[in-house]
């Protein structure tokens, strides 16, 4: 833990969510293994938190201990002040919604009822759904914008479409707190960039708290309010993506051979070698590609100009080049990578 | 419920009913329909014969038939919800191999004797016997695989153990069948072939209440079963106490399973193709809808069943199993072939 978290959530009197010293993990037996331990943490109402970290740390079990789909081996997690423990699956479901990575199979089932099963914990042994259950359904389906799939088969729909229902479904238990396990896995970018704008649009619109898993950390780092980091030793690290970023903890989490984080983007850059500076001269969106292209195939792009340096001219009808042995222009960025990676096979 | 639901629930009420009166008309001896309705009226002053053929045999006959039709079809509906598994059944659990034994050891053991005359002293002959020994088989079997199951997280690893014990009981069978006396291997045969005939009135007393309130308490599941939809994670999440509901599940499907096949023998693929017959039908997934459509369906489909295996009239009975595999099989391939996204699919 950094010291950061303890005292700052200590002196806030209404957590949606807590947890003192919590371990999680797995038990058999005769033993307990824990994955995560010491972990504290809290949410406020209309927070939305990203949870961050590589694959395999326990983001998973923690957010499942966090939705009491299993146990905590050490610690507790508080919901609204009550124990976990002291709340009954059913009173749970009323306050917790849950939305999993897993693509759900439904066949011939329209949306509008799919959201309804949201209403199970609030309606009785027979599921008869009432006005209220039915307005509760419409505000949820409106709220994920889906009216318009309403009357759809949900298995016709698309895998953005799915999740968006299934957040709507999560809504239709009227919960306080909302956890997603990396609801964007399966999804294309435009869809993951849709279900995050989503998510913090109802953290804003209501008293709802949101805590999602991602592996997309630069969209994470954009619309997250906080951001718990899971550490390559298991420990966490927790803050606005801005102190994340300046702390080092995300570079430190995430970096490997072949990757870098660069603070300033708040982006990963692939790293590929280096074959020395080089300087582009122009300006605008082609500037930028033609430095695109050079970082790719292993050149320093750098501001200053260096007698050493490569020096690519970015204009209106593609790029030029002049070098010591040569020459070479083009209108498209695919010849400007061939001749680079040309020049390469000559050193 | 949307008004097309409505409409095709209502039409198999109609298709039941007209079902019903037909198994009680055709048969040996076809009697006209006006007679049949007199007799169930309890004023044919015409023709005694006719009375006693419909109300003594025909009509426990028919009734047994929708009840165990019924029975099947609610409990192959949730053995698949449960194990979102189309090919899931009431026996998926064994059940069904396990009053094989049962009947096996009766029938074909060394222990005929000894069981016969426990069963006459019990005031149990013949039929009543089986009966016994198949419910007795079938829980032996039902309770060792809830036990081991309840120590078990995944369904698909639950469905695959009952296949196991499945098969490692009937080899059991087989072996009884060997070693046994060709005399005897005549009544088992005819047990195997599964007859809803064999149930009087006396018997429906008790196999009538079983299966109805069987029947009544599986119709009350639909909420959990619609919850069970998205999977035991989402069911969990919205407030369903899934080991619960699954261990009550497969108790109450498996029993259903078990009562059948002790008073009719195994019936084969009602319990897997009612299920997919209604869901093509009515295009929904939703247990709401489903489940009156599974009772009336099951019922209707047994029924046809059951006047398909008179149709060789005087040349004697086809065997019920047979039947409703012949029936069920092709009937299973083309919902499936049809929905081009299919039961399940992905």
């Amino acid at each position: 833990m950094t010291p950061y978290a303890a005292p700052a959530l200590c002196a806030d009197v209404e957590l949606a969510l807590r947890t003192r010293d919590l371990a999680v993990g797995y038990r058999t037996r005769r033993s307990r293994r824990a994955v995560l331990e010491h972990v504290n943490l809290g949410v406020r109402a209309g927070e939305l938190v990203c949870l961050l970290g590589p694959n395999g740390i326990g983001k998973s079990t923690l957010l499942r201990t966090l939705a009491k789909m299993q146990p905590a081996l050490w610690g507790s997690v508080e919901l609204g002040g009550a124990d976990l423990r002291s709340i009954t699956h059913a009173e749970l479901a009323r306050r917790l919604g849950v939305v999993l990575t897993e693509r759900i199979v439904v066949e011939a089932l329209p949306v509008r009822r799919i959201v309804e099963l949201g209403r199970y914990p609030h309606s009785g042994w027979f599921g008869r759904i009432t006005d209220r259950d039915r307005r509760v359904v419409d505000w949820a389906i409106d709220a994920v914008g889906a009216r318009q799939l309403a009357d759809r088969d949900f298995s016709r729909l698309s895998d953005g479409e799915r999740q968006r229902v299934m957040i709507a479904r999560a809504l239709a238990q009227e919960p306080v707190l909302l956890v997603l396990d990396e609801p964007t896995a399966f999804l294309d970018v435009p869809s993951r960039v849709e279900v995050m704008g989503l998510l913090r649009q109802l953290t804003r619109e209501g008293p709802l708290a949101v805590v999602v898993s991602t592996h997309d950390l630069e969209l994470a780092l954009r619309t997250a309010d906080l951001v718990w980091l899971v550490m390559p030793g298991g420990e966490m690290t927790t803050g606005a993506p801005e102190d994340v970023v300046l702390s080092g903890g995300l570079a430190q989490a995430f970096e490997g051979r072949h990757i870098r984080f660069h603070p300033e983007e708040r982006s990963f850059r692939l790293l590929t070698g280096d074959r020395g500076e080089a300087v582009v001269r122009g300006s605008g969106l082609r500037a930028a590609l033609v430095a695109a292209v050079l970082e790719r195939e292993g050149y320093a792009v750098v501001a200053a100009s260096d007698e050493s340096a490569l020096s690519v001219e970015a204009h209106e009808c593609g790029w030029h080049v002049l070098t010591d042995d040569g020459e070479g222009n083009g209108a498209d960025y695919a010849s400007l990578a061939a001749f680079l990676r040309g020049r390469r096979a000559v050193a | 419920m949307t008004k097309r639901e409505v409409v095709i629930l209502v039409g198999l009420v109609v298709a039941l009913s007209v079902v019903f009166v037909l198994s009680l008309a055709l048969g040996s001896t076809p009697i006209p329909l006006r007679r049949v309705v007199l007799a169930l009226m309890g004023a044919s002053p015409h023709d005694e014969a006719s009375v006693i053929v419909v109300t003594a045999i025909r009509l426990p006959r028919s009734v047994t038939a929708m009840l165990a039709g019924a029975s099947l079809g609610i409990a192959g509906l949730q053995m698949q919800t449960l194990f979102r598994n189309p090919l899931a059944d009431p026996f998926a659990l064994g059940i069904s191999s396990g009053a094989s034994l049962g009947v096996a050891l009766v029938v074909l053991g060394s222990g005929y004797g000894a069981a016969a005359a426990f069963g006459t002293a019990m005031g149990m002959r013949g039929d009543a016997l089986i009966t016994a020994a198949a419910i007795v088989g079938a829980a032996l079997v039902l309770g060792l695989v809830l036990v081991v199951s309840s120590r078990i997280a995944n369904p698909t690893t639950v469905l695959i153990l009952g296949l196991m014990f499945g098969y490692a009981v009937s080899a059991i069978v087989t072996v009884l069948v060997g070693a046994s006396q060709p005399e005897r291997l005549q009544q088992w045969a005819q047990w195997g072939f599964g007859s809803f005939s064999g149930v009087t009135w006396q018997r429906l007393q008790l196999f009538g209440p079983l299966t109805f309130f069987g029947v009544l308490i599986a119709s009350a599941t639909t909420k959990q079963l619609n919850a069970l939809l998205l999977g035991e994670n989402y069911a969990r999440s919205m407030g369903l106490a899934v080991r619960r509901a699954r261990l009550l599940t497969m108790l109450g499907a498996s029993v259903l399973g078990a009562v059948v096949t002790a008073f009719c023998g195994p019936i084969s693929f009602l319990g897997i193709a009612v299920p997919h017959l209604c869901r093509g039908l009515l295009g929904t997934s939703d247990h709401r809808v489903l489940v009156p459509a599974v009772v009336l369906m099951g019922s209707a489909v047994a029924l046809v069943a059951q006047i398909v295996s008179l149709l060789p009239g005087n040349a004697g009975v086809l065997p019920l199993n047979a039947v409703t595999s012949l029936m069920g099989a092709p009937i299973v391939v083309a919902v499936l072939l049809r929905s081009r996204r299919g039961a399940f699919a992905g």
